[in-house]
């Protein structure tokens, strides 16, 4: 397609969008497929970039961050905090290796003591947290030499229990762009009807295009400058609509899981944007095809 | 301009033309007659591509009808104007769009056309009419207003199919003086009719030929009419 004919599918000229009877129906019904299938299709944008920010975040967790779990008496906790310390640093696969101070295990209580809690006095385990390089470290090799060296150590992987939601994240990005594909096949399928109702109700305007001579890419763009302004129109509509609703979704929250983090964030908000674009795109290359296709046939 | 050799046609029924041979020659001027039925309209299409010959063969300047392209048909019918027996308009388009269709749909600018159009509209007697509606008019203004349109893009060759086909005898005559009109400007014209009074007052103005169709066969109509 050149661009001058891409300018005069744009800008268009008055006289020739006269030429074709703005037909009701077929009209109503693309802008309302337009509009309705951008605001499911920015849910689903929404839904895959949220889904495949947690994942991304959850696996990273789960590559990484383990705790090591000290539960001596008080007496030898340190000397167990310390022999364990030097086992990790042996540790191939290991980046690093902390004991959390008494302040920071103190903060991980308060929620539950309160703050004034005499951890000294207690016997509180004492955590370490462990940092695993990429690739990591041979799990079972270091639990059975902890279980030899330090006899109060437990190996906490507590992301573990992750996995299966990575999946999930996962899976659940794959499906929302399979749900935009989705959402794109049925807008062309919707709007290849509309065009070809259009088109057949139009029989008799082609007949006569044709007559004083007319071009078939005269008459096939009059119908394809509507339907993709249109589609665009529907969609931009649509889309506002959507972000809307997404806007209105409560703010994300890092503990606040899956639900609340179901938005938009940063320059994913300028996304949807695209989703007029291509309706349009959709309904140029739907109603291409059909005016194409209605025209070799009534030829 | 238009020749015919040896051209048959049939819509798939039995033979409706056999052997038609004819040679419309630049600024001549034709009348086709014959019963109704006999074939008229078909023969006109066959003249401006709107048929092709299952027999023979239809060359229109030099082309043969039968290998062009729809590109190359559309630029045909701008270089035939045609003016249908049922008129053919857009009903939701002003009579002065309809005249001006030819013009939009080839990409002109109306607005430069603007004197052109008033002076054919004048032409025709449907100045005051511009921006009527099709159904509004009554069938000699839509027959008028037919020819306009079939001449907007100047054409060499216009063929009018039954153009006097329901309007009085005086409406009749003015259209036939549009016609003679055009074909002192140069222009080819062809006429369908089976007005033999229409083709009687015409050879008083012009040298026109008569042609008829009669049992599939296009005849040399002689001086008895
Ligand atoms: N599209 C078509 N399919 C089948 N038969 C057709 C078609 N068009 C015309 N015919 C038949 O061909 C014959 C000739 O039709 P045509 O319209 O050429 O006649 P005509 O001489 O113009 O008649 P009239 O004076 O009534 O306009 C008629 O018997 C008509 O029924
Ligand atoms: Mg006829």
């Amino acid at each position: 397609m050149s661009l001058l004919h891409l300018r005069s599918l744009i800008v268009g000229d008055a006289q020739a969008d006269r030429v074709v009877p703005p037909s009701g129906f077929t009209a109503q019904l693309t802008l309302f497929v337009s509009g309705a299938m951008a605001f499911l299709a920015v849910f689903a944008l929404a839904l895959s970039m949220a889904s495949g920010r947690l994942a991304d975040r959850w696996a990273e967790e789960l590559a990484r961050a383990a705790t090591l779990r000290i539960s001596a008496p008080l007496e030898q906790r340190q000397a167990q905090t310390d022999a364990a310390l030097a086992i990790l640093q042996q540790t191939p696969g290991v980046a690093s290796a902390r004991a959390l101070s008494r302040e920071e295990q103190a903060a991980l209580l308060a929620p539950w003591f309160g703050g004034e809690l005499p951890l000294d006095s207690l016997p509180v385990p004492q955590l370490i947290e462990v940092i695993a390089d990429t690739p990591g470290y041979d799990e079972t090799g270091l639990r059975l030499r902890l279980q030899a060296e330090v006899p109060g150590a437990v190996l906490d992987d507590h992301t573990r229990w992750r996995e299966p939601l990575v999946d999930a994240a996962q899976t659940l990005r794959r499906l929302a762009w399979v749900s935009i594909l989705l959402i794109g096949g049925a807008t062309a399928a919707m709007i290849t009807l509309a065009a070809n109702a259009a088109l057949a109700a139009n029989a008799q305007v082609i007949e006569v295009l044709r007559l004083v001579g007319a071009l078939d890419t005269y008459i096939a763009q009059a119908f394809v400058r509507r339907f993709t302004l249109r589609a665009f129109v529907g969609a931009t509509v649509g889309m506002g609509f959507g972000i809307i609703g997404v806007w209105l979704m409560p703010e994300a929250s890092r503990e606040g899981g899956f639900l609340t983090g179901l938005g938009l964030q940063g320059w994913g908000w300028l996304a949807p944007l695209a989703i007029p674009v291509l309706g349009a795109l959709v309904a140029f290359v739907a109603t291409s095809r059909a005016a194409n296709k209605r025209l070799g046939d009534l030829a | 301009m238009i020749e015919l050799e040896n051209v048959g046609y049939n819509y798939g029924g039995g033979e409706l033309l056999t052997d038609v041979s004819v040679q419309l020659a630049p600024g001549s001027f034709h009348f086709l007659t014959g019963p109704s039925g006999a074939g008229k309209t078909t023969l006109l299409k066959l003249c401006y591509g709107a048929l092709t010959p299952t027999m023979g063969r239809v060359r229109a300047f030099n082309m043969d009808v039968k290998g062009l392209d729809r590109d190359q048909m559309a630029y045909l019918r701008r270089r035939v104007g045609v003016v249908h027996q049922d008129c053919r308009f857009l009903d939701h388009l002003s009579i002065l769009e309809n005249i001006a269709l030819p013009l939009t749909v080839s990409g002109r600018d109306i607005g430069q056309e603007e004197a052109n159009l008033q002076e054919l509209l004048s032409w025709v007697g449907l100045s005051d009419r511009a921006h009527a509606t099709p159904p509004e008019l009554s069938g000699g203004e839509r027959q008028r207003a037919a020819l306009a349109r079939s001449v907007i893009l100047s054409p060499d060759v216009i063929i009018a199919d039954e153009p006097t086909g329901n309007v009085d005898w005086e409406m009749s005559q003015r259209l036939l003086q549009l016609l003679v009109e055009l074909n002192h400007m140069g222009k080819t014209i062809l006429v369908a009719t089976h007005d033999l009074s229409l083709i009687r007052a015409a050879k008083k103005q012009v040298q026109a030929r008569v042609l008829r169709i009669s049992n599939r066969q296009l005849q040399q109509a002689g001086a008895d009419l």
